[in-house]
């Protein structure tokens, strides 16, 4: 089920005017910032169909701008986070794609700082839920709207297994749960939706096991 | 495994299995799948009743848009009814005054609770708090009229689309004042069917409704369109508590709504490119707002 909750149709409470274009694009927005760590120094979104022939008039741009500052849907410094963006040194860039999507408000969204990059596709799917459906050219489906983690980790057997493991010792539940490699053998990013945050603790132990990369997170 | 819906259908199983309004069931499901006691569920919806009280508010007091395209429609119709007999009626207009207005505090960029969407955020607040008057409910049955909404939202959008980019004005406002109608014939001691034919009625006289806004923004035609969703709303409540029945069942016309939408051009699907935005005055307009080049 794509919506899960009541609180999806009676909610969010938002800065208006549009909930796909802009509590949706805060959103993807905010997905981005938490799964790149912290505040990037810079960002190029390109917009595709109606985010891309509408986002001015449905502030889509500022919610943009709003998520990656780390704003929640009814912060009511939204309509200025162009100004405020560019006040703290992030510097946003905006690309009106005419390639098609997958659907029609669709967002790519890469940020960077001097050192790392991060690049993902959001989809704003009605009413300010939305999806992230690619990250770092890896296929995923994650709604943004639980805790998660994710494992890029080497594409060998028992990889899995390490995590799990760790994280029924903590006791997390997991909701959802996928994998996606590039290719056999090499890079494979585990998506894992739980029912609680997950503490750093446990983040540093998913570091420390076997075949394991890299381990974010995204609260919630 | 607890109390689960996916279509209206389902939801009106439920309703007779156990013997609970519609608001309960969705109340339950929801305790289930996020693991939250009733308190809980209740305080988060008694801030979105808040939010929603708070829109209508502002919009009493005049709001206007940055594009000054929309606002004060709220606060003339206010006046007119003080001043006049509205022919269509007094509760009805109340609550397109305040559908309207809390749209018009939308458009303005103030916050309002999306019911489902922002664009379609006036029909459910304006529905209630019209007919508050009207039944004088508890803070507790307020509350549930927005857990009635919810879930014919819920299978809605699980079944269809709530968003004009996706399925055009009829997933949007069709869905909002479609909401609306079940959730008024539940605080009028309507049955869980009379909701549910209530329901049916609004949404079949949305289908085809096309989203086409002005320069790609959410006012103009969409504060109006959310007199028409609560109107019809009303309407379908009495329809309903009158014993008038759909003949096409509600899954089946949430069924018909999918495959319109999915056969609706993307130009009238919130891409300003279609219909009213595509008149002279639409272009004009858009125009004056962003200028020549775009």
């Amino acid at each position: 089920m794509k919506y899960q909750s009541v609180f999806d149709i009676i909610g969010p409470v938002m800065v208006g005017p549009s909930s796909s274009h802009t509590a949706g694009a805060a959103r993807i927005g905010l997905a981005a910032r938490n799964l790149f760590g912290k505040q990037p120094a810079w960002a190029k979104i390109h917009l595709y169909e109606s985010f891309a022939k509408t986002y001015r008039g449905h502030g889509t741009d500022f919610a943009l701008a709003g998520g990656l500052l780390g704003f929640a849907t009814d912060d009511p410094r939204m309509s200025k986070a162009l100004d405020i963006a560019k006040e703290e040194g992030l510097h946003i860039e905006f690309i009106e794609d005419s390639a098609s999507s997958v659907h029609p408000n669709t967002a790519r969204v890469i940020v960077g700082d001097g050192k790392e990059e991060l690049e993902l596709v959001g989809i704003s799917i009605g009413g300010g839920k939305i999806e992230i459906i690619e990250l770092n050219g890896f296929e995923l489906r994650l709604s943004g709207n639980h805790p998660a983690i994710l494992v890029l980790h080497n594409d060998r057997f028992g990889a899995i297994a390490s995590v799990t493991k760790i994280l029924a010792k903590y006791r997390i539940n997991i909701g959802h749960m996928e994998v996606n490699r590039k290719d056999v053998g090499k890079d494979a990013l585990m998506v894992i939706e739980t029912d609680q945050n997950v503490d750093d603790t446990i983040l540093n132990e998913l570091k420390g096991a076997d075949h394991i990369i890299k381990v974010s997170k995204i609260v919630s | 495994m607890g109390i689960r819906f996916r279509t209206v259908s389902e939801l009106l199983e439920l309703t007779e299995k156990h013997d609970l309004p519609i608001s309960e069931v969705m109340i339950q499901q929801e305790m289930d799948i996020k693991g939250k006691n009733r308190d809980e569920l209740y305080e988060q919806m008694e801030k979105n009743l808040q939010v929603m009280e708070k829109a209508i508010e502002d919009a009493f007091k005049g709001v206007q848009s940055v594009t000054g395209l929309t606002g004060g429609d709220a606060v003339r119709i206010q006046k007119y009814m003080k001043e006049n007999t509205p022919l269509s009626g007094n509760l009805l207009l109340d609550a397109v005054s305040k559908a309207m207005g809390t749209n018009e505090v939308n458009a303005a960029m103030g916050i309002i609770c999306a019911t489902p969407t922002a664009g379609s955020a006036g029909c459910v607040p304006g529905a209630l708090f019209a007919v508050k008057e009207r039944f004088n409910p508890s803070r507790e049955d307020m509350i549930r009229f927005l857990f009635t909404a919810g879930a014919f939202g819920f299978v809605v959008a699980n079944n269809a689309f709530i968003s004009g980019a996706a399925g055009g004005c009829q997933a949007e406002i069709g869905s909002a004042g479609a909401m609306a109608s079940a959730a008024i014939v539940e605080m009028a001691g309507g049955t869980p069917e009379q909701s549910a034919n209530a329901f049916a009625i609004t949404l079949k006289n949305m289908l085809g409704l096309v989203c086409d806004p002005v320069a790609g923004l959410v006012e103009v035609p969409c504060v109006k369109r959310n007199a028409l969703g609560v109107s019809q709303a009303l309407v379908s409540a009495d329809l309903a508590l009158a014993g008038v029945k759909s003949k096409i069942p509600c899954d089946e016309v949430i069924g018909a709504m999918y495959r319109i939408g999915k056969q609706m051009p993307s130009a009238l699907r919130e891409t300003g490119e279609g219909g009213l935005a595509d008149t002279p005055t639409g272009r004009l307009l858009k125009e004056k707002i962003f200028g020549a080049s775009v």
